[in-house]
């Protein structure tokens, strides 16, 4: 008995000694936010610094670009040391928080847009605002609004897709609509040019015994892209931003999400999308795409490299298409990771000039040719088949203003709130109703919190 | 003097796990997001831990993950086990090594594995559509009524070999004059069971029951890697939980209390199982 009261002892005078220590995020709490009031824009004359950066480009052709952009950085600038740590995108995201909440962190860091990430950085006062740097190098130029929003917080991080610049991205996404040629022809359907034609043609190939629209949604995301697809038909391209953005404003309970979630589950009980979606990889699904099972497949531009290569010239990309065939673009859509500056990093200005030079138009080739979607100057770039459509798309899109926001940015929360309610949404666990009731449920509490 | 000699080892205890399960109490009684200031909130984040419907819902999850993670395991390995003993077969190590292999695999690689088996094109139903019972087929991780019963079964899998080896390794070491005696008067087969084998391997069983139990409290990986949750939230359980709140949602203190509670509950049956177990030998 003696040795247990003396490790409860023991256990219990620990106890105290580490509640007296500290409040959790007490060593990292009083960072004022940060300014910056001038700025240098030379950077072979900032003498020789070391640039710590982590970034997430570890596949493929992100990988590529990457070392290239690299590369020519440090032949440009060898004053300036590039430290490069590549991680995957999850192992990123977890270990982003500790180190930023450090006493050295990186200077520059590849930080999601999201409230959960960026949001949260913004409001602990580790991230610097890039307005200065912006108007020194013109960034406000080579990006339009629409693509800014997704960079932009208030100084406390509450508001966001408004305020300062916090992050520059390289390249953009968009959802649209991948349609397979050859299915499309043998069902003697031509690709569709409104959204009309196109619902027409899902039950023209569901007559003709294909998938029409596949779908995997073990992971629950997925679906979030499809019913935003739906949602840009039926709901004004302002209130998606106002509720992806978390903003006191428009609610859920509209009759245009009813009819968007309504649509949805119009189109599984017609049979439109492939049986087990509920319980399919993302990624088999589509695999099983691109080798010929369904018609469509609803999803981002991150899956055109993979889908050129496995189909050639078989596949084509297309906006989401409107009421008519010129309608103004609505796609959801926005930018890969944004490249943020961390408030304690030493070389502020090198890092900016970074930043700088792996977003402009000379760095925009190079990501085209590495099979990414550049942000800048996306149409002026070479591309054929498959690339040249989400190239097109894109920049129609971006020009049009017709960009609107991931509906899972609304809140902390919302990936999961969202993602399970459509999951039960699509297994008719829930009705429209209570599907929109579930998901405004959680942005009127963040709303409420927030401010 | 004696507790001099323990001193170097409860240091090393004390570094790696008293100071972080303190500390992770400490935490719960905050509300904190990981980065700025945290400020005190008592109970609130255990309030919200019994009042959050989506969380009582995952901590009934995970108990019906115990039965099938320890209660099927055990009652599947006391049969095979007392088989393996008493049918004496040739190559028993041969079985022994096939029955206990699925504890050898990270269990990562277990969940990629069973997640292929349950894709809708996945190795069961091709396994049912080929023996003619294609109409069941489903896609076993996204129907609402499977999920959580696939996924236990699972557990059921790669439990069953560790406590028919525990069980084994007991029934061996029972004097076989026990059954001699027992043949003398007169006993079958289950009789057998009943009287000699069952008794004697109480220890096993209950060292195997508390083994399996945290297995089922403390699933992450399975559930992580086969559905997140879903579909809905008819999977989750509260590691899980423990895991989205701290690195997901930014909400640590709630993550820790979560925590908190899933370590008291695992130590409470624990201690139930190691009770009930030692009765029986004294």
């Amino acid at each position: 008995m003696t040795r247990s009261r003396l490790a409860t002892l023991t256990a219990g005078a620990l106890g105290v000694v580490v509640l007296a220590a500290c409040t959790p995020g007490s060593n990292t709490a009083s960072t004022p936010a940060p300014t910056v009031s001038s700025v240098n824009t030379d950077a072979a004359k900032l003498g020789n610094v070391t640039l710590t950066i982590w970034d997430q480009e570890v596949r493929g052709g992100q990988a590529a670009q990457m070392q290239k952009l690299n590369d020519e950085f440090q032949k440009a600038y060898p004053n300036i040391k590039i430290k490069r740590v590549s991680r995957s995108f999850d192992d990123l995201k977890t270990t982003l928080r500790l180190a930023l909440s450090g006493n050295e962190p990186p200077d520059v860091v590849e930080a999601n847009n999201g409230r959960s990430d960026m949001g949260e950085f913004v409001k602990a006062g580790q991230l610097l605002p890039l307005d200065k740097w912006a108007e020194a190098y013109g960034w406000n130029e080579r990006y339009p609004a629409s693509v800014r929003q997704y960079v932009s917080y208030s100084p406390d991080g509450k508001t966001f897709g408004e305020g300062n610049l916090y992050g520059l991205p390289q390249v953009g996404e968009v959802v649209g609509i991948y349609y397979d040629k050859k299915v499309l022809a043998d069902a003697g359907v031509t690709a569709p040019t409104t959204w009309a034609d196109f619902e027409t043609s899902l039950a023209t190939l569901k007559g003709k015994n294909q998938v029409p629209l596949m779908l995997g949604n073990l992971e629950k995301w997925p679906a979030i892209h499809v019913f935003g697809t739906i949602q840009g038909r039926t709901t004004p391209a302002d209130q998606i931003r106002e509720l992806a953005f978390g903003r006191q404003g428009p609610t859920w309970n509209t009759p245009e999400n009813t009819k968007a979630a309504q649509t949805l589950v119009d189109w599984v009980d017609k049979g439109y999308l492939n049986p087990g979606f509920n319980g399919e990889d993302y990624d088999p699904a589509w695999q099983a795409f691109s080798k010929g099972t369904g018609a469509y497949l609803i999803a981002g531009t991150w899956l055109q490299a993979d889908l050129q290569k496995a189909m050639g010239e078989n596949v084509g990309f297309m906006l989401p298409p409107g009421d008519t065939a010129d309608a103004k673009p609505v796609a959801t859509g926005g930018t890969g990771l944004p490249f943020s500056i961390t408030s304690k990093s030493k070389n502020p200005d090198a890092a900016a000039a970074y930043i700088n030079f792996i977003t402009n138009a000379k760095a925009s080739a190079v990501l085209a040719t590495t099979g990414n979607l550049p942000l800048a100057d996306t149409a002026e770039q070479q591309s054929a088949g498959l690339q040249k459509d989400v190239f097109t798309s894109f920049a129609k899109a971006v020009d049009g203003d017709g960009l609107v926001p991931y509906l899972d940015y609304a809140t902390p929360t919302m990936p999961d709130t969202l993602g399970a309610a459509l999951q039960d949404l699509l297994a008719k666990k829930a009705t429209p109703e209570q599907f929109l009731a579930t998901v405004e449920k959680d942005r009127s509490a963040f709303v409420a919190k927030n401010g | 003097m004696a507790y001099l000699y323990l001193l170097p080892a409860f240091l090393v205890y004390a570094a790696f796990l008293l100071y972080p399960l303190v500390r992770a109490v400490q935490i719960s009684f905050y509300d904190w997001d990981g980065l700025t200031l945290a400020s005190w909130v008592g109970f609130q984040n255990y309030a919200d831990v019994l009042a959050d419907e989506g969380l009582r819902a995952a901590f009934g999850h995970a108990l019906v993950l115990i039965g099938f993670f320890a209660v099927l395991p055990t009652v599947v390995g006391l049969v095979l086990a007392s088989i393996l003993n008493r049918a004496r077969v040739r190559g028993l190590p041969f079985f022994r090594t096939v029955v206990f292999l699925p504890q050898v695999i990270a269990m990562v690689v277990v969940a990629v594995a069973w997640r292929r088996i349950f894709a809708p094109d996945g190795g069961l139903n091709s396994l049912l559509d080929a023996v003619g019972l294609g109409s069941l087929g489903r896609a076993w991780l996204g129907d609402y009524g499977t999920a959580l019963p696939a996924i236990g079964f699972v557990g059921t899998w790669f439990e069953t070999g560790l406590v028919t080896i525990l069980l084994l390794a007991g029934m061996g070491r029972i004097n076989p004059e026990l059954y001699e005696a027992a043949r003398l008067d007169g006993a079958g087969p289950v009789r057998e069971f009943l009287a000699v084998t069952l008794p004697s391997v109480r220890g096993e069983i209950s060292v195997a029951l508390t083994l399996t139990v945290i297995a089922a409290l403390r699933t992450f990986d399975l559930v992580y890697v086969t559905t997140r949750g879903g579909p809905g939230t008819t999977t989750s359980v509260p590691s899980y939980e423990v895991y989205n709140r701290a690195f997901q949602l930014g909400q640590v203190g709630s993550a820790a209390a979560i925590g908190v509670c899933l370590t008291v509950l695992i130590f409470a049956i624990s201690f139930v199982i190691t009770r009930i177990g030692d009765r029986g030998d004294s």
